[in-house]
């Protein structure tokens, strides 16, 4: 193994944003406009609710072990999959790295003391609040069942279940999005530290950027769309109801405009995390800077002219989904510029094996693997065949899962000693991940072949030839469970307990590290100044790299 | 994070703070049009498709008062743009009272709408069980000759649209939900601007804006004009497509 060069002993900081010595108490908590701060309080809400959607999925995949449904009714199952969907879209994926890590780094990352609103972006984190627990009474009086995607006339008129609470907390969680979108574009545009150009701002801050751009253009639309639903079926209006002359396909329309592009919200912020991870630990400038920064521009632009690639079974006119095919296929290009860099970025480097490392090259072979799938699923013929199956089910979770969760347990790994000021046990760290990578796989991966035999999604019971597919899906996720919980062990432990990790323990090149770990409340003792380029081991003295050595390769040459 | 006279702590200077505040609520108006987008667009959608139902719901409208909360809003964006002015140019007197102006302004418009929302509440033209959009026609009590010809008129517009539509009324229930939804969303943005001006206005009597520091005016200033220009989009197409009266 080869570890970073070998640490003299730390200590932490007197002074430090977590630091009692400050300010104390659970006010200087829930009334702080400190980024740092509040990235934390996200973090602790968004495990909540990975919580609660987690035990959703456990329940869905026990009650699938036997073909006719070994755990709750069909009324509960469908429930069950709908509340899953609620929890982990809109309260977990969605917020997970903009809100948590996006919020602590962004300011740091570009030099400034905080984000350009930092009481709108404690606003935000209320509103996510409100907007959850209208979701979580939904959930507790009885939930609902009309899939998340709250289609029509099922959501206004037909389901008997807790929609209306539910669609009045989407709704509110909506602002807390465009508001976080809105102070991540303000605080890169204008907050940037002197000589922190564009073109050396962080990779992270530029896949964040294009998120933003998402969150704020697209976020709108499905507030407003909820929105009109929730008056349908409170004040039984029309918009959306055949009966009345309303058009549910006009909902469809409506609602993937945000639902796809949100696909975007959750993969690019993981996208900018392995674009991270990946140079720190080959010790090599990253492959293609400007290409892997204007992919991220490019996937938020395309991202928002393919919606309709969700709706080739609605009869919508074969010209029409000509275009959204096209479109749909369009979109690997930037991210096949990704995965290429990243892996010309390896080529010839100098690899350390250490956990972050691990999450980030899971990523990769599992975001190509969830990528072409979507290819598949972007074929008119195609997707005729595997519409609404377990194919579909793979292929989203081998991005959301695969990639955006990747990403996101990869880049708490890589941050978390900059959070908490301390590492925590590598090996165990190491062996988490692999656990994850292969959980995930037994998991979702039974789960294509399922779909392509014909096994359809959110159908309670199946044919009893699916059973030993769905048996080895259910035993991969609860490798999957562990793979999850030890993370959250062992790195609660390391915040009291683990070793004290200085301000650059990888080391990593980016303008956070430069600071102590943790932080103080602004961020850096001196405003800084930054006069390197992106990536740049080579004149990075400052790194305590030693002087002449070969940077890459150190070991494994060709 | 702490304020020194106007400037907080997160900034540098004044001018990134009045660049970021500026980007900031250009960044939000962008988030409104879309919001108000998905509105216009289902709008839109069914307009074209139930032409003759959406018709008769425009002939409905009171297009002198509509008319009227026209001028009175577009006057008061004047108002508004004249506080903006008098902050910037450090005319601090003039400022408060352009604001109660705007503000004045602002809440006769919302009046006008209350009553204009009342007529469709004695109409039956409130979507639900005793939506009726024969009611007017059938239950008014016309007091001169023109008002005479004016329903006969109307009734026969009613009956040729419900040859061309036999589902009439529930399509103009459609019309009419669509009418509530979306001026009472530009009204409940009316009522928070409303808000910000009561704020705008007893910051300004304190002397606060200066030429060098107005970001709130200016900023408040551009949300009031656009809440503005929704209705410039309203109006028409709410009251005037398809209006030959």
């Amino acid at each position: 193994m080869n570890d970073t060069p070998p640490n003299p002993e730390h200590q932490l900081p007197d002074r430090h944003y977590l630091s009692a010595s400050y300010r104390a108490g659970l006010r200087s908590w829930f009334l702080t406009t400190d980024h740092k701060r509040i990235a934390l309080l996200y973090l602790a809400s968004v495990t909540v609710f990975f919580f609660i959607g987690g035990v959703f999925a456990t329940m869905i995949r026990i009650h699938l072990l036997t073909p006719e449904g070994a755990l709750v009714s069909p009324e509960t199952y469908n429930k069950l999959f709908t509340m899953h969907g609620v929890a982990m879209i809109f309260f977990f994926l969605i917020p997970s790295i903009p809100a948590v890590l996006g919020n602590f780094l962004i300011p740091i990352m570009i030099g400034a003391k905080d984000l350009a609103f930092p009481k709108i972006n404690l606003l935000s984190w209320y509103i996510y609040i409100i907007g959850g627990c209208f979701v979580l009474y939904s959930f507790s009086t009885g939930g609902l069942d009309t899939g998340w995607t709250f289609y029509p006339p099922l959501s206004s008129i037909y389901s008997n279940s807790a929609v209306t609470p539910a669609v009045i907390g989407i709704f509110i969680n909506g602002f807390s999005s465009i508001l976080t979108g809105l102070n991540f574009i303000v605080t890169i545009h204008t907050m940037r530290a002197p000589g922190m150009t564009w073109f050396r701002l962080p990779l992270f801050c530029w896949a964040h950027y294009a998120t933003s751009l998402v969150m704020i253009l697209g976020t709108p639309v499905v507030a407003i769309t909820l929105l009109l639903a929730g008056l349908e079926r409170m004040f039984h209006l029309g918009f959306f109801n055949p009966s009345m002359g309303g058009d549910p396909i006009l909902f469809q329309h409506l609602f993937w405009f945000y639902s796809h592009p949100a696909v975007y919200i959750m993969i690019l912020p993981a996208m900018g995390v392995i674009s991270e991870i990946i140079p720190t630990f080959a010790r090599k400038p990253i492959f293609g800077y400007s290409f892997i920064a204007a992919s991220s521009i490019a996937i938020a632009v395309i991202g928002f002219l393919v919606w309709a690639h969700h709706m080739f079974v609605t009869g919508e006119s074969t010209y029409a989904a000509l275009a959204f095919s096209f479109l749909s296929f369009l979109v690997a290009i930037p991210s096949a510029v990704k995965v290429f860099n990243w892996t010309a970025t390896l080529y010839k480097g100098s690899i350390s094996w250490d956990p972050p490392m691990i999450y980030a090259l899971g990523f990769i072979g599992l975001f190509t693997i969830g990528g072409l799938t979507g290819l598949f699923l972007a074929c008119l013929g195609l997707d005729i065949h595997i519409h609404d199956t377990y194919f579909v089910i793979a292929h989203f979770h081998y991005i959301m899962v695969g990639g955006a969760v990747m990403g996101y347990v990869g880049g708490l790994h890589f941050w978390w000693p900059k959070i908490t000021g301390r590492l925590y046990p590598k090996a165990l760290a190491r062996f988490a991940a692999i656990v994850l990578f292969v959980g995930f796989n037994l998991t979702f991966f039974p789960q294509f072949i399922l779909g392509y035999l014909g096994m359809p999604r959110r159908y309670h019971s199946y044919p009893p030839e699916f059973q030993v597919l769905n048996v080895l899906s259910t035993a991969g996720a609860s490798i999957l469970a562990l793979g999850y919980l030890l993370p959250m062990c062992y790195l609660t432990w390391s915040m009291r307990y683990g070793k004290v990790a200085g301000p650059n323990p990888w080391p990593a090149t980016g303008l956070e590290w430069k600071t102590d770990s943790p932080p103080p409340t602004e961020n850096f003792h001196v405003t800084p100044v930054v006069d390197w380029e992106p990536y740049d081991f080579r004149h990075r003295p400052d790194l305590g790299l030693a002087a002449g050595a070969p940077l890459a390769p150190a070991h494994g040459d060709d | 994070m702490h304020r020194t006279g106007e400037l907080y702590g997160q900034f540098q200077t004044l001018e990134q703070q009045k660049e970021s505040s500026t980007l900031g609520m250009w960044i939000f108006l962008v988030t409104e049009v879309l919001f108000f987008g998905g509105m216009f667009t289902t709008y839109t959608i069914n307009r074209h498709q139930y032409f003759a139902a959406f018709g008769i719901g425009s002939n409905t409208l009171d297009i002198t008062l509509g008319t009227v909360n026209t001028i009175v809003l577009i006057f008061s964006s004047f108002t508004m743009a004249m506080a903006v002015w008098s902050a910037q140019t450090g005319k601090k007197k003039l400022v408060p009272l352009f604001l109660i102006l705007t503000l004045g302004l602002g809440t006769v418009f919302l009046g006008v709408k209350a009553v204009e929302y009342k007529q469709k509440f004695d109409h039956h033209l409130i979507p639900g069980r005793s939506f009726d959009v024969w009611y007017q026609v059938d239950n008014a009590k016309p007091a001169t000759e023109i008002e005479k010809k004016q329903l006969e008129t109307e009734r026969e517009e009613l009956h040729n649209a419900t040859l061309t539509d036999p589902d009439i009324q529930s399509h103009a229930q459609l019309y009419f939900s669509l009418y509530f939804a979306m001026t009472g969303l530009h009204a409940l943005h009316m009522i928070v601007g409303a808000g910000l001006l009561i704020w705008l206005l007893r910051e300004s009597l304190r002397g606060r804006f200066t030429p060098q520091y107005n970001t709130p005016v200016e900023n408040i200033g551009l949300y009031w004009h656009f809440v503005d220009i929704v209705w410039i989009y309203l109006f028409p197409l709410l009251y005037l497509i398809d209006r030959h009266k």
